[in-house]
């Protein structure tokens, strides 16, 4: 796993292999970033769900539920 | 508004790399602008990059992000945390072949002594499935003139993503 930096003083490209460290960093935020994207994604389904649920025991649309909030 | 547009600096990977750094940024503009078009090798239709300013890892990133696929939005907040700020999403290895993701990031006034807004916009492409784009408003709570740019690929960028770094000045 490799690392990229351009120079924009010398516009010179070096390729460096990651350390350990910095690897298991990476690996850290990763997986953070991944059960975060999963959280935000449930609780929006979950909104979703809801939401259908309540028009659905109402009888009403979407659309209708708009209308009645404009 | 901007008076120039400047070309700084630039790479194409020639082979998949985990991270891209932009570093010795010269401070004689005002405002920095980097444009991307990458693409990840992560099991998925789309993949979210990150970035640091000075490479720093301390606690000092703060997002506002509106997401949407054509069918859900979502608004998350991330507040004070380590991984950088996000950039958005862009396209990964089960998107359509040869697809990749166009991502704008836009620094104001990185060269002073104050903390700074990084602001983001972006999106996958793909032909065959849904696309996410985002809009992310961040804060850079650090002080630190800027003067390089690391962005994490959400695994590994693969070879012929593109970064493209230009200076604007306001006068």
């Amino acid at each position: 796993m490799d690392k990229v930096i351009v120079n924009c003083s010398t516009g010179e490209t070096t390729i460096v292999p990651l350390t350990a460290e910095e690897i298991a960093q990476r690996e850290a935020e990763i997986a953070q970033v991944q059960a975060e994207r999963l959280a935000a994604e449930a609780e929006a389904a979950t909104k979703a769900a809801a939401r259908q649920a309540l028009l659905d025991k109402l009888g009403i649309t979407q659309e209708e539920a708009a209308l009645l909030l404009s | 508004m901007p008076a120039t547009y400047t070309f700084i600096a630039s790479n194409t990977l020639s082979t998949s790399a985990a991270s891209v750094t932009f570093s010795s940024i010269p401070s004689t503009y005002t405002d920095l602008v980097l444009r991307m078009s990458p693409r990840d090798t992560q099991g998925a239709t789309d993949s979210q990059c990150f970035i640091k300013p000075n490479s720093n890892s301390g606690t000092v990133y703060t997002d506002t992000r509106m997401t949407g696929n054509g069918s859900t939005a979502i608004s998350t907040r991330n507040a004070s945390n380590a991984n950088g700020n996000v950039v958005g999403f862009y396209s990964a290895s089960s998107a359509t072949a040869n697809t990749f993701g166009s991502l704008e990031v836009y620094i104001p006034n990185y060269a002073e002594a104050a903390v700074k807004q990084i602001v983001t916009f972006g999106t996958a492409e793909s032909n065959a499935a849904e696309v996410r784009l985002s809009v992310t408003g961040g804060l850079f709570n650090n002080t630190t003139a800027i003067s390089s740019l690391l962005i994490n690929a959400g695994n590994n960028f693969v070879a012929g993503s593109s970064f493209f770094l230009y200076g604007i000045k306001n006068t």
